[in-house]
């Protein structure tokens, strides 16, 4: 069957067999490293290219069809234009503080790729902590956007950092009980463990009604966590023009731009790992001829299915809804979700204690 | 004009001072607010004007009554017909024009349509306003087929002008009445999807309820009419009080709200759709036959003394004061439009509230910024 973990195999065992294993590691390494910079330009551009298709679809348009098939390469002649142009720094801006934090942005959706386990024994870092990685590593891409709406001296920025701030740091809360709940249920942090506890069946239909509503509020929570709408308010267009990055132009704001749906795609990919079973195929119990045939389907195409419906669905949202006023937002975290989500937990340990999930 | 502290210092109280516009995605036009913040809260906002100024009413001046009711189409441009309706209506009335039927029920035909698109801009606009952009797009299919009726018996999709003193321009298309049949059955339709994807959805009622909320008496005391006065529960349909063309022959409600808040305001705006459909239902298989035109001078002039008519817009009461010397200019216009009356409630309106509620109620108030400067 094909699939990226015979690839990487054959890789491997070509590097070892030329090379001495220092260094055949170290060649692995930069390999690894060029493949995540290289997956996350495509994600970047397949995404952009994406929501402006389903927003064409949704509002009865035809959206970008000019360059290439059907717009298909759209995107690329946006990257291009933003690529060549000046990138201004406002005067009376913090020009250290304004200059890095796009890249503070990028680094954080970067690294968030590590652990993330795109195909069957296809990982690049399987760290047994890879869970509290992610929720940890996640937090600091509020630095940059602070960053951003401190240093370039304009006042919807700040406004759009201060809210920023307010809302990625209290949705972070249900994110991460969320995300417990299934670490309750597995009994483990790394996500190689969480995918392989699926392989009997999707944590979302083994865990009964809790393990539902975890899921739901978990895509509630990294809708708000990655300011997309109808939790879009540090951007909010048509109160504060363009939020954090009013004053951003170029490469610069391509970069918050970029980092803004790599991380749409991160939060879909750990939602699919952990609830809809990673790369797991999808079994129904005793029927075995359908699940032979279920097997056939390389392991990445579900991957990427998932993700990419998940991300079809935040997408959804935002061109559904209208957007929530903040305090509105900060009520819906505190008053609701949160309270649910710790309930939640708390049903959860029962059902995992007395073993009543499938 | 601009007060020495306010315009890009910050007060020495230690409020943001922040520009909203000339130049902002919310404010539809060069409408420019100086708002006081308390970090999110609004402490005091102060609309400046003037920016899109062109001085229609001095030029109104110098064209005779025949031409000054083309310049009216540029004041609210949503409503140009309307405003086109109500500047004839003072030439005639000056002039004692007694109107053909015909033109009486195309006029007012078009006037609903007019009324129609504009609150369908003004609908998908204030989505957008709160955030969603997929309304804008739905509302624009639907203007589009009123435009198409506009473009083929007015010649103009925009600035319609299809009005003279004494009736219309020119005999309604072939297509009319079945392209505005067309349109009712579609519209009937469409106007279900709208209350679905906007009306009923949570997160629009939260933004819009207990906000924005206005008395009866401030609504009168700052002069506003229109849906703004409507949904405070003032009586203030411009065709109920003081019927012009066939509007008392008609039957139809005036959309009333108690709630003065914002949602009172755009259920207000949405059944005036659903009256003006049912307006447009009864006139449209009894146009009347004969002339679409009265027979009138080639040279209007009006006799000496003042004229005033007002109409009802789809924002409210616009007005036109002519003041005639006898000639073939008037003295003096003075035009009462009121986007400008509901503009300055708006302080009243939002202080204490947060940002969001600003551009959610603005977006209620249904401003056209030409219409406010002129």
């Amino acid at each position: 069957m094909w699939s990226f973990s015979n690839i990487a195999n054959e890789i491997h065992t070509w590097l070892s067999s030329q090379l001495p294993p220092i260094w055949a590691t170290i060649v692995e390494m930069v390999i690894a490293g060029v493949a995540v910079i290289g997956l996350f330009a495509i994600l970047g551009l397949v995404l952009v290219i994406m929501e402006r298709k389903v927003a064409a679809w949704i509002q009865i348009r035809l959206g970008p069809n000019r360059v290439g098939p059907k717009g298909m390469f759209q995107s690329m002649a946006d990257t291009v234009k933003l690529l060549v142009k000046e990138g201004m720094t406002p005067n009376g801006a913090d020009k250290l503080m304004f200059n890095v934090a796009p890249f503070i942005a990028m680094i954080v959706a970067m690294l968030l790729m590590a652990p993330i386990g795109f195909a069957k024994d296809f990982q690049l870092w399987d760290l047994n902590i890879g869970v509290l990685y992610i929720t940890a590593i996640s937090s600091i891409s509020v630095i940059g956007i602070l960053m951003a709406g401190w240093a370039s001296n304009n006042k919807y920025s700040l406004l759009g950092a201060m809210r920023s701030g307010a809302q990625i740091v209290s949705y972070e809360l249900s994110a991460g009980l969320a995300i417990l709940t299934i670490i309750v249920l597995t009994g483990s942090l790394q996500l190689s463990d969480i995918v392989q506890a699926q392989a009997d069946g999707w944590w979302i239909f083994k865990g009964h009604l809790p393990v539902i509503i975890a899921f739901l509020i978990f895509i509630t929570a990294v809708t708000a966590e990655t300011n997309r709408a109808p939790f879009d308010l540090a951007e909010a267009e048509s109160e504060l023009t363009a939020g954090f990055h009013t004053e951003y132009s170029g490469m610069k704001f391509a970069l918050f731009f970029l980092a803004e749906y790599i991380n749409v795609f991160i939060v879909c990919a750990i939602g699919a790992t952990l609830f809809l079973g990673g790369w797991m195929p999808f079994h129904i119990g005793n029927w075995e001829g359908f699940n032979h045939v279920m097997d056939y389907i390389p392991s990445s195409v579900w991957f990427f299915g998932k993700t990419f419906f998940l991300i079809f669905v935040i997408m959804w949202f935002r061109w559904t809804f209208p957007r929530l006023r903040i305090d509105q937002l900060l009520n819906l975290e505190w008053k609701y979700l949160l309270p649910i989500s710790m309930i939640n937990l708390l049903l959860v340990t029962l059902i995992a204690i007395l073993g009543w999930h499938f | 004009m601009y007060r020495t502290t306010d315009i890009l210092t910050s007060s020495t109280s230690g409020d943001m001072v922040i520009n909203v516009g000339p130049q902002h995605p919310a404010t539809h036009g060069v409408l420019h607010l100086v708002i006081t913040l308390n970090g999110e809260t609004i402490k005091k906002i102060e609309p400046h004007l003037g920016y899109i100024h062109r001085s229609i009413e001095k030029m109104c001046e110098s064209l005779t009554y025949r031409q000054f009711i083309y310049v009216t189409s540029r004041m609210d441009y949503l409503s140009a017909h309307i405003n086109n309706h109500a500047c004839a209506l003072c030439v005639e009335k000056g002039l004692q024009i007694e109107v053909p039927p015909r033109a009486q029920v195309v006029r007012v035909i078009l006037d609903e349509l007019t009324r129609i698109a504009s609150h369908e801009l003004w609908w998908g606009a204030m989505a957008m306003d709160l955030g969603a952009f997929t309304p804008f797009f739905h509302a624009f299919r639907e203007r589009e087929m009123i435009n198409e009726i506009m473009e083929e018996t007015c010649g103009a999709r925009l600035t319609m002008n299809y009005i003279v003193p004494g009736g219309v321009m020119m005999d309604i298309h072939p297509n009319f009445q079945k392209k505005i049949k067309e349109f009712i059955v579609l519209y009937k339709q469409k106007i279900n999807e709208y209350h679905e994807l906007v009306t009923g959805n949570v997160i629009f009622e939260n933004r819009m309820k207990n906000i924005g909320t206005l008395t009866a008496e401030q609504v009168i005391s700052y002069g506003c009419s229109g849906p703004v006065a409507r949904g405070s529960g003032v009586k203030s349909d411009i065709r109920k009080l003081y019927p012009y063309e066939i509007y008392d022959k008609l039957d139809f409600e005036e959309a009333l709200e108690t709630g003065g808040d914002s949602y009172a305001r755009y259920l207000i705006r949405m059944r005036e759709m659903e009256q003006s459909i049912k307006i447009i239902e009864q006139l449209v298989d009894n146009i009347p036959d004969g002339d679409f035109q009265a027979k009138t001078k080639a040279v209007l002039k009006l006799p000496k003394g003042e004229f005033y008519t007002s109409v009802e817009t789809a924002r409210g009461e616009l007005g036109v004061y002519i003041v005639s010397e006898g000639g073939t200019t008037p003295y003096r216009i003075k035009f009462r439009s009121p986007g400008f009356s509901n503009l300055s409630i708006l302080n009243d309106m939002v202080k204490g509230g947060k940002i969001g509620d600003l551009i959610a109620a603005m977006g209620t108030l249904d401003l056209v910024i030409p219409d406010i400067d002129r």
